[in-house]
C-alpha cells in the first residue's frame, strides 16, 4: 500500500522488514521517531537506554548473540557512542548491526551542526545516506545485508529534512533471518592488544573491499543529463539539485557516502566539462575528489553553514530568484518558550531572583535562557552543567566564594551523563549546588520514558531509579525535594543550599504539564480592579499572561491554573479560581 | 502538471500537524506524488512553526522557497506576515484573524502589529481573512481552528472532491472528535 511516511518511520519500517530483533536508543531530535515507530512492532524488542553509549553497546551485545540489531541517535549522540563505535569496527558483527545517526543542519533543535560523515571515515565503517522516505526504507533493509556480508557495523545517516519529511512509500514483507548461533570467537571479539593487532589489518582490507563495492553498487548511480555540468551529491541535496536544475546537468547520486568510489567518480568527471559537489555542512565528498585527483568546485561556492534549498542551488548557477512581496515593517520574533504551567518556570524565577550564576544543560529547560527569565549562563552538552559547575567553582577558588552558583539538569539528562559529574562533585568535594529538574519525562524530544519515570518504552511499569537514594549512595548528604509551583518553599530551599559548605542537591519535582496523566486546574483570571499594572507577573515569561488595555490578562485557553503567577502578585489580583496544590 | 505548493504556518501547539496529515492523505489518495516537510523539537514550544506541502506528478524538493508558495494557510495573523515573502505572485493567503502575542510582545519589547493585514492588502496580496476561532467555537471546540482553515483551502483545490476530505477526517481523528471536526470543516468550506 502506498502511503506518506516521514523518513524516520520509513527507516523503522526498513529495519523491521530487514529483520531487526533488538533496538536500543536514546531519544534525540531529529532521530527519535525511528525508535518510537519501531516500538509499535511488538514482535521485536525495543527500549530506551540511559544514553547512546549504552544503547550502542546493547545493540552490540544483541549482534554478538546472533540477531540483527539497531540503535538510533542524533549527531551529538554519536559522540557519546564513539567509544564502542571505533572498536566495533575492529570486532565486526555476528548478527547485522545498524547505527542510525541524524544530523541537524541549521540546528533546528541542536547545539551544533557537526557532520557525522567524519565518523564513518575515522572509524572505517560504511555509511549509507538516503534522499527520501522510499530510500530510507530500502537502504535500511539493505544495511543489514551489507553489515553481515562485510562483517561491519553500518552507519545510516539522515538529516532533519530527510528524517522529518514525508514522501510516498510502498511497504513490503518482513524477512527475518534465523539468529546466527553464538560461538565464542575470542580473536574476533576480545579486543586486547594481541587480538586487536590482528583485527586492524582486517579493517583496512575490509575498507578496500567496501570501496570496490562502492564502484558498482546500485546505491550509487549516474543520472545522465546535460554535459556542461556534472553534480556529485547525496541525501536531501540531491532533491534540491533535481528541483533547481532538472535535466540541465548530469548527476552522480551517492547513496553510500563512505567509503566513496574512486573509478566511478573519475569516470563521471571525464564525462562532463565541469564537476560541482553539492553537500550540506563539510566538504567531505569534495575533499575525497581532490584526494583522488579530480578537480571539483564545492565549498568555494556553497556554504559549510546551515541548510540548502532549491534556490540556494539555483542561485549558484545564475538562475534569477523568484519575485515575491517584501514586508518592510519589522515582524516581532516568535521564539520557542516554556509552556504555560511548565514546572521549570518557578525554579528559574527563583534562581534569577537570587542572582544565581547557573550552568545549564540540554532539554526543554534550556529555554530558561530566554528573556525575561534569562536564568542560564551556559549550555554545552549532555551532563556538562554538573561537571562544569564543579570546575567553575574550582576555577573561582576562594575569591569566588561570594558568587552564587548552581547548575540545572533534567531527570533524563541527569541519568544520561549527569550522574558521573555528581560522582566527581561528591568524590572531590566541591560545595556545588546541583538542581535536578525532575519533570518525570524526557520532555524536549516529545515525551519519552526514562529510567527515573517507572515506565518502559511501551508505557508498561518498569524499574525506577530513586534519585534521592542514588545521590545519597554517592555520598551527598544534603538532598532536598521541592515543588517548583511553591515559590516560597523553592526560594527557601535555594537560599539555604546556596549557603551550604558541602555538595548539595535540590530535586525540583513536578511532572511536565503536557503529560496526559497530569490533571490541570481551571484557568485563572486577573481582577482588573485589583491589578495595579506592576507587570511583576510578566517577569515569569508565561505565554498565558499578556498585558492589554493597562492591565494583565490571562489567556484562558493556554492557562493551566498552576498558580505561580498568583503566588507572585503583590496585590492578589490573579486567582478567582483555585490554584494548584 | 506543475507542482502545487502549500505552506501551513502558525504557532506551536495550534494543530498544524493534523492539518498537514489530512492534506497529505487526500493528496496521496488522489494519486499525486506528495512531499510534506516540517520541523519537530524545540521550535514546537510555542514558537513559530511552518510545514511545507508539495504535490504534483513528481515532486523533488521537500521544501518551499521564497516566492514559490501557491497557498499559505496561516493559523495566526502575525505569522501570515512573517511568511508572506514565500507567496508566489499569483498565490493566496488564507489567514485566521486571531492574534497570539509572541514573547517579545508579552514582555513589552515589541508591539503586536495589528495592522499587518492592511499592509499585505496594500501590496496587492490576495488575502482571505477568516475568523476561524469563532467558527471553530461554533463547531464545538476552539481547537478546530486548523480544520476550519483546511475547509477553506479545500474550496480552492477543486480537483479534490469534498467527500475525500470528509473520509480523511473520519479515518484520521479519534471517533469522539469526528463530528466536531466535520462541522468545523464544513464551516470553513462554506465560506464565500
Amino acid at each position: 500500500m502506498k502511503r506518506l511516511m516521514i523518513g524516520n518511520e520509513a527507516v523503522a519500517r526498513g529495519l523491521y522488514e530487514g529483520g531487526v530483533r533488538v533496538v536500543s536508543s536514546y531519544p534525540g531530535t531529529p532521530s527519535t521517531e525511528i525508535t518510537e515507530f519501531l516500538s509499535e512492532y511488538r514482535d521485536i524488542y525495543t527500549e530506551w537506554a540511559p544514553n547512546e553509549k549504552v544503547a550502542t553497546e546493547v545493540a552490540f551485545g544483541a549482534s554478538l548473540s546472533g540477531v540483527r540489531s539497531a540503535t538510533c541517535m542524533k549527531h551529538v549522540g554519536l559522540n557519546v557512542a564513539a567509544d564502542p563505535l571505533f572498536t566495533l569496527s575492529y570486532t565486526g558483527v555476528n548478527g547485522g548491526m545498524v547505527i542510525c545517526v541524524a544530523d541537524d543542519p541549521a540546528m533546528h533543535s541542536s547545539q551544533n551542526e557537526q557532520d557525522s560523515r567524519h565518523y564513518a571515515k575515522a572509524a572505517k565503517v560504511p555509511m549509507l545516506e538516503p534522499s527520501d522516505s522510499a530510500e530510507c526504507l530500502a537502504f535500511a533493509k539493505e544495511a543489514f545485508n551489507l553489515s553481515e556480508s562485510f562483517d561491519t557495523p553500518v552507519l545510516f545517516r539522515l538529516c532533519t529534512r530527510i528524517a522529518h519529511s514525508q514522501s510516498v512509500v510502498e511497504t513490503g514483507e518482513r524477512v527475518a533471518p534465523d539468529p546466527i548461533p553464538y560461538e565464542r570467537k575470542g580473536e574476533k571479539f576480545i579486543m586486547m592488544p594481541g587480538n586487536a593487532k590482528k583485527r586492524h589489518p582486517f579493517v583496512e582490507e575490509r575498507l578496500k573491499k567496501l570501496t570496490a563495492y562502492a564502484e558498482s553498487t546500485p546505491l550509487n548511480r549516474i543520472e545522465e543529463g546535460g554535459k556542461h555540468v556534472g553534480i556529485i551529491t547525496s541525501g536531501t541535496c540531491y532533491q534540491y539539485v533535481r528541483e533547481a536544475l532538472g535535466n540541465e546537468v548530469s548527476v552522480l547520486k551517492l547513496g553510500m557516502v563512505w567509503p566513496l568510489p574512486v573509478d566511478l567518480i573519475r569516470r563521471f568527471a571525464e564525462s562532463v566539462e565541469r564537476v560541482v559537489v553539492i553537500e550540506e555542512l563539510d566538504g567531505f565528498i569534495e575533499e575525497h575528489c581532490r584526494n583522488i585527483g579530480v578537480d571539483v568546485d564545492g565549498k568555494s561556492i556553497f556554504s559549510p553553514v546551515g541548510e540548502y534549498s532549491q534556490s540556494v542551488v539555483a542561485a549558484a548557477f545564475g538562475i534569477e530568484p523568484k519575485p515575491h512581496v517584501v514586508i518592510e515593517d519589522p515582524i516581532p520574533a516568535r521564539p520557542p518558550m516554556m509552556c504555560a504551567g511548565c514546572p521549570h518556570r518557578g525554579l528559574f524565577y527563583t534562581l534569577k531572583k537570587n542572582g544565581v550564576t547557573t550552568l545549564g544543560d540540554i532539554g526543554c529547560y534550556t529555554l530558561g535562557a530566554q528573556p525575561p527569565l534569562a536564568a542560564i549562563d551556559s549550555t554545552l552538552c549532555m551532563g556538562a552543567s554538573v561537571s562544569g559547575l564543579h570546575g567553575f567553582k574550582r576555577g573561582l577558588g576562594e575569591t569566588g566564594r561570594k558568587l552564587k552558583t548552581a547548575c540545572v539538569i533534567g531527570d533524563s539528562t541527569f541519568v544520561h551523563s549527569g550522574m558521573t559529574g555528581l560522582a566527581d562533585i561528591a568524590y572531590n568535594g566541591s560545595a556545588s549546588l546541583v538542581v535536578v529538574l525532575d519533570n518525570s519525562i524526557t520532555g524536549m524530544t516529545g515525551h519519552q520514558e526514562n529510567p527515573t519515570t517507572g515506565y518502559n518504552i511501551h508505557g508498561d511499569p518498569a524499574g525506577k531509579i530513586d534519585l534521592e537514594a542514588l545521590c545519597r549512595a554517592m555520598g551527598i548528604r544534603r538532598i532536598r525535594v521541592v515543588d517548583p509551583y511553591d515559590l516560597a518553599a523553592t526560594d527557601a530551599a535555594v537560599k539555604e543550599e546556596l549557603d551550604a559548605d558541602e555538595p548539595s542537591v535540590i530535586i525540583s519535582r513536578r511532572p511536565c504539564v503536557l503529560l496526559k496523566r497530569v490533571k490541570t486546574n481551571p484557568p485563572l483570571s486577573v481582577d482588573p480592579e485589583l491589578c495595579r499594572s506592576c507587570k511583576k507577573c510578566l517577569s515569569l515569561g508565561c505565554p498565558a499572561i499578556s498585558f492589554r488595555d493597562g492591565h494583565a490578562v490571562v489567556n484562558d485557553t493556554l492557562c493551566t491554573g498552576c498558580g505561580v503567577c498568583s503566588g507572585l502578585c503583590p496585590f492578589h489580583a490573579i486567582g478567582g479560581k483555585e490554584a494548584a496544590q | 502538471m506543475k507542482t502545487v505548493n502549500v505552506m501551513i504556518v502558525g504557532v506551536g501547539g495550534q494543530g498544524s500537524l493534523l492539518a498537514s496529515k489530512l492534506l497529505g492523505k487526500v493528496l496521496v489518495d488522489a494519486g499525486y506524488d506528495v512531499k510534506v516537510s516540517e520541523v519537530h523539537g524545540m521550535s514546537q514550544r510555542g514558537g513559530s512553526v511552518v510545514t511545507y506541502v508539495r504535490f504534483g506528478d513528481k515532486v523533488a524538493s521537500p521544501i518551499i522557497d521564497l516566492g514559490e508558495s501557491d497557498f499559505i494557510l496561516s493559523f495566526e495573523k502575525l505569522e501570515a506576515a512573517r511568511y508572506a515573502e514565500y507567496l508566489s505572485p499569483n498565490g493566496r493567503i488564507i489567514v485566521n484573524t486571531q492574534e497570539i502575542d509572541p514573547m517579545p510582545v508579552i514582555v513589552g519589547k515589541a508591539v503586536y502589529p495589528s495592522h499587518v493585514l492592511n499592509e499585505l492588502e496594500s501590496k496587492d496580496v490576495a488575502l482571505d481573512a477568516v475568523d476561524a476561532l469563532s467558527l471553530a467555537e461554533q463547531a464545538g471546540t476552539a481547537k478546530a481552528v486548523n480544520v476550519v482553515l483546511l475547509g477553506r483551502l479545500a474550496r480552492l483545490l477543486p480537483a479534490i472532491p469534498r467527500e475525500s476530505w470528509l473520509d480523511a477526517i473520519r479515518s484520521s481523528v479519534k471517533p469522539k472528535f469526528v463530528d466536531v471536526n466535520l462541522r468545523a470543516f464544513d464551516l470553513g468550506y462554506s465560506l464565500d
